[in-house]
């Protein structure tokens, strides 16, 4: 009857081993250093970040097309924490134009009257497994955690994702998800690089990938990997057993960082090329964020001093259900924490959770934001932030509406490195836009059209404007127009 | 007597800092007046209505209903008036947290029972989760164990989570059964291997009641012991009914053949998200369903069917259906069944989409399960005679921002502080102040 989003930890056993020390890089060509096998001879300075391919799997999504359109008569969440009564939001070529009272419609533009209507930004999950845990949720779909050594910073969730995972379509036409974080799961310490997507089906998975994304090295602490090692009587066992894998580590990510450092400014032998490594040396240089599963607060306090002791930065704490308790070392830290509205006592760790976690933290002036870790729960995560804007202000603490919304677009695309680019409905950024069909913090309120870079690409009244995986097609009930609204 | 509604609460809270909360008075006559009620029987919302209970259960309940002299009377003016809501099947009381084995009486993977085990015994009505939950508006669940030795999960209880000793409102209220994906492997691998169990027990069972004294139940390698035989005949005699987890809809019409076996069975369905393609079948049958309420993601490959419409097209068809967290991450707690069915509403106003009306979608978490039950007598409405578990919510039950301000289960006021509000509590300002945190309760 439950079901776990680790669920799979324990058992999924890849059948396909990554033999990551193996691998050649890619892009070898580009420099000499570049060669996997290190050599006698002496060679030229490759230069900064030129020692190795760092985007060997490049993006390929390109906008789909849209036209000119204004949206009048709405109320209007700008994203950043600003409202807007029957105002008007205009899009044109992706971008958004402008927002503002009123607005008029260049020639050609489509006009949506909205009476009644919100205007929101798409919005940002930090935290999902669509594809690499898709529905159908069989054996041979469990993508999600190489747990075959509790640190496999080598593995990259990208070469797991299916992109005709049904979940996609569910979180674009019920949820109004416009870009989202795939994250491997939480076996491993290291558990491997993230990925950031447009949520738009493509054939490929570069096909859907957040054009110049940062990466993110999802990280694990607690429960899981101690369990799922432990219990095969290896390390790590304990709590502390997590901490010590995770320093000889990072002990060994800063000499590997020094060692490329070296090479890529001075030339010489080239070192020998570790692709969990060069993840790690992403993260220690700032080029790749960290994304650490961590519940308890004071497991969360003793990794903010460990990556003060190796010079790097924990961007976001997930799940965090008792952030709540530390709300000032993660203000002082700069550390966003993503959190569930209400999960609580599924697991020892998960027992303080409660409904304020949000509430305290945004009170406390820390960053935070929602997030789902779950393919039924991003379908509705603007109702998850209702939930916790409700139980704060039960609990007197009083965010507005509008301020909320930065947990649900602005805070993730700041925690994921893409909110220069879109997250708020400022002008020059994507025009990821969801027009919903009354207020969304309201139970009864489901998105009316979502637009991904200005592309209308859901729309409630059109059956065809709805994607269909691959999957879906021509199974009972799927197809539109057949059967059902919300089939798609 | 008039007493303010905060007065009220007042008082409520102070028996919820003393844990008995000793039946405060439940002789006394409570009517509460002004607010919107609404009955939980499927109709639409009632305003300014009246809620009268005593001796713990409802005296009357509507528009126009007298307020008895000598009355407690709360002023709900402005506030919505509920049956409280009747959840499951789910583990409240049968551990405290999930991923903690030590605490899990949900399942026994390696007893030598099955549809004998009976979970009624050990509820404990203490468990953190019941308070957390109580105070978010679920008065009533259908305690269930789940399979993991057999296809039989054993014997479930109707429970109340009230604040006091006793939880258990009906002992061995239903059997539950795993027919499909879950059933196949727990049978050794396959559906037809689960379907074989199922027929062979149900033979067993009546060899048991043919002749006790020759009955094979007792030695090591018995596939059905005694008490599992006891177990099944209260099912084939329809005392009891039988829970059946299926979701496909070519197992839910294996499922609705069984009564040409057994016509005095009580079917009724769980899960069942494809129930949509065979409703016209399930509701001739006149088997209710439970199902999982918004699963519209081809989870697995009895699923691929999938849709949110599934309740509305059920309802639609004359089913009796309830709802609720099986087959969702019920992580969050049993409450989120109200914005389950606030959903079902909101889908009302997708084109193409069915979805149920208010009055319908509450239903589906406070009568319909216990209609399913053949307990709608007794809990999930506030009709004349049903116990008193009565709600006042600050606004539309359903609606994200409403939460219970007060609760009373068999017309018991309940505690309005749990292990929640209290870490919450502590935590408001989460640095330390003149002694450590341990120091501020």
């Amino acid at each position: 009857m439950k079901r776990k989003a680790w669920a799979g930890a324990a058992v999924s056993l890849a059948l396909v081993a990554c033999g990551g020390n193996e691998a050649p890089p890619r892009s070898a060509g580009e420099s000499a250093g570049g060669r996997a096998v290190s050599t006698a001879e002496k060679q030229p300075a490759p230069g900064r970040n030129r020692g190795y391919a760092h985007d060997p799997f490049p993006s390929t999504y390109r906008p789909y097309p849209g036209v000119p359109t204004l949206v009048r008569n709405v109320t209007i969440y700008d994203g950043e924490g600003g409202r807007i009564e029957r105002g008007s939001v205009l899009f044109a070529n992706g971008k958004v134009v402008a927002l503002g009272q009123s607005l008029d419609a260049p020639a050609g533009a489509t006009v949506i009257d909205g009476t009644g209507k919100w205007v929101t930004p798409g919005i940002i999950d930090i935290h999902s497994h669509l594809g690499d845990y898709p529905t159908p949720s069989v054996q041979a779909h469990s993508d999600g955690n190489e747990a075959t050594d509790p640190v496999t910073a080598d593995v990259w969730a990208e070469h797991s994702v299916w992109p005709q995972d049904p979940g996609f379509g569910r979180a674009l036409v019920n949820g109004g998800v416009t870009a989202l974080q795939i994250l491997p799961g939480s076996a491993n310490l290291f558990g491997g690089r993230s990925v950031v997507l447009k949520n738009v089906y493509a054939r490929t998975v570069q096909g859907m990938k957040f054009p110049g994304a940062p990466y993110g090295l999802k990280m694990a602490c607690g429960e899981n990997p101690k369990r799922v090692y432990g219990g095969r009587t290896r390390r790590p066992a304990t709590r502390m057993g997590n901490i010590a894998v995770d320093r000889a580590t990072w002990a060994r990510a800063a000499k590997y960082r020094r060692d490329w450092d070296n090479f890529e400014a001075n030339g010489g032998k080239a070192p020998d090329r570790d692709i969990a490594m060069d993840t790690l040396r992403g993260v220690l240089a700032g080029e790749i964020s960290v994304q650490n599963h961590c519940y308890r607060a004071d497991e969360m306090a003793i990794v903010l001093d460990m990556a003060r002791e190796f010079g790097y930065k924990v961007t976001a704490f997930h799940h965090a259900v008792e952030a709540y308790k530390i709300a000032d070392l993660l203000k002082a830290s700069n550390t966003c924490a993503a959190v569930w509205a209400d999960w609580y006592g599924f697991k020892m760790e998960s027992y303080d959770g409660i409904g304020e976690n949000l509430a305290l933290l945004h009170k406390a002036g820390a960053c935070v934001t929602i997030h789902s870790d779950d393919e039924n729960g991003i379908q509705r995560l603007n109702q998850e932030v209702a939930k916790a804007l409700a139980s704060g202000r039960r609990a007197g603490i009083d965010v507005p509406d509008a301020q909320a919304w930065t947990w649900l677009s602005y805070g993730p695309a700041k925690a994921l490195g893409i909110a220069d680019r879109t997250g708020s409905l400022r002008p020059g950024k994507m025009a990821d836009v969801v027009l919903w069909n009354g207020d969304p913090f309201s139970v009864y309120t489901r998105p009316d059209k979502v637009w991904v870079d200005g592309a209308l690409l859901y729309d409630a009244s059109d059956p065809k404007r709805r994607p269909l995986s691959d999957f879906e097609l021509g199974q009972p009930g799927r197809d539109p127009g057949v059967a059902l609204g919300d089939v798609k | 007597m008039r007493t303010s509604f905060a007065a009220l609460l007042a008082s409520v809270a102070l028996a919820g800092t003393t844990l008995a909360c000793t039946s405060p008075a439940t002789a006394q006559t409570v009517a509460i007046t002004g607010g919107t009620v609404a009955l939980g029987d499927g109709s639409a919302p009632i305003p300014n209505g009246t809620v009268v209970f005593a001796n713990g259960r409802v005296v009357a309940a509507g528009a126009g209903t007298a307020v008895p002299a000598g009355a407690t009377v709360i002023d709900a003016r402005g506030k919505w008036v509920t049956p409280g809501l009747v959840t499951g099947p789910n583990d409240l009381g049968l551990l405290d947290a999930d991923g903690v084995a030590e605490s899990n009486d949900v399942s026994a993977r390696t007893s030598p029972f099955s549809a004998g085990i009976d979970v009624a015994a050990v509820i404990n009505p203490l468990s953190v989760a019941i308070g957390n939950e109580r105070l978010g508006g679920v008065t009533r669940a259908l305690v269930s164990p789940g399979a993991a030795g057999s296809i039989f999960g054993g014997q479930g209880a109707v429970i109340d989570l009230g604040n006091d000793p006793d939880p258990v409102t009906r002992a061995r209220a239903f059997q539950f059964v795993e027919l499909g994906e879950v059933g196949g492997r727990l049978a050794g691998g396959s559906r037809p291997a689960a379907h074989a169990a199922l027929r062979d027990a149900l033979v067993q069972a009546q060899d048991y009641r043919r002749d006790p004294a020759a009955f094979d139940g007792r030695t090591r390698d018995a596939l059905v012991k005694r008490a599992d035989a006891q177990g099944l005949l209260d099912v084939i005699d329809g005392k009891v009914p039988l829970l059946v987890h299926v979701e496909r809809a070519s197992d839910i019409r294996a499922v609705l053949a069984l009564p040409r076996t057994y016509p005095r069975l009580k079917l009724v369905l769980v899960g069942a998200t494809e129930g949509w393609m065979v409703a016209r079948e399930i509701a001739a049958a006149r088997v209710p369903v439970i199902a999982a309420a918004l699963a519209d993601l081809p989870a697995s490959f009895e699923q691929v069917g999938a849709t949110e419409s599934n309740v509305g097209l059920l309802t639609r068809a004359g089913v009796v259906t309830g709802i609720s967290t099986i087959g969702a991450n019920d992580a969050p707690g049993e409450h989120v069944v109200k914005q389950y069915a606030g959903n079902l509403v909101a889908i009302t106003r997708v084109p193409g989409a069915v979805g149920l009306e208010w009055g319908q979608a509450f239903a589906a978490i406070t009568s319909r399960p216990a209609e399913a039950l053949g307990m709608a007598s007794e809990i999930g409405s506030l009709r004349p005679g049903r116990r008193a578990d009565v709600v006042i919510w600050n606004g539309d039950p359903l609606e994200l921002s409403s939460a219970p301000e007060a609760v009373w289960i068999d017309g018991r006021a309940q505690p309005t502080r749990s292990r929640q509000t209290r870490l919450r509590d502590r935590y408001r300002t989460p640095t330390e102040g003149a002694l450590p945190k341990a120091y501020e309760y």
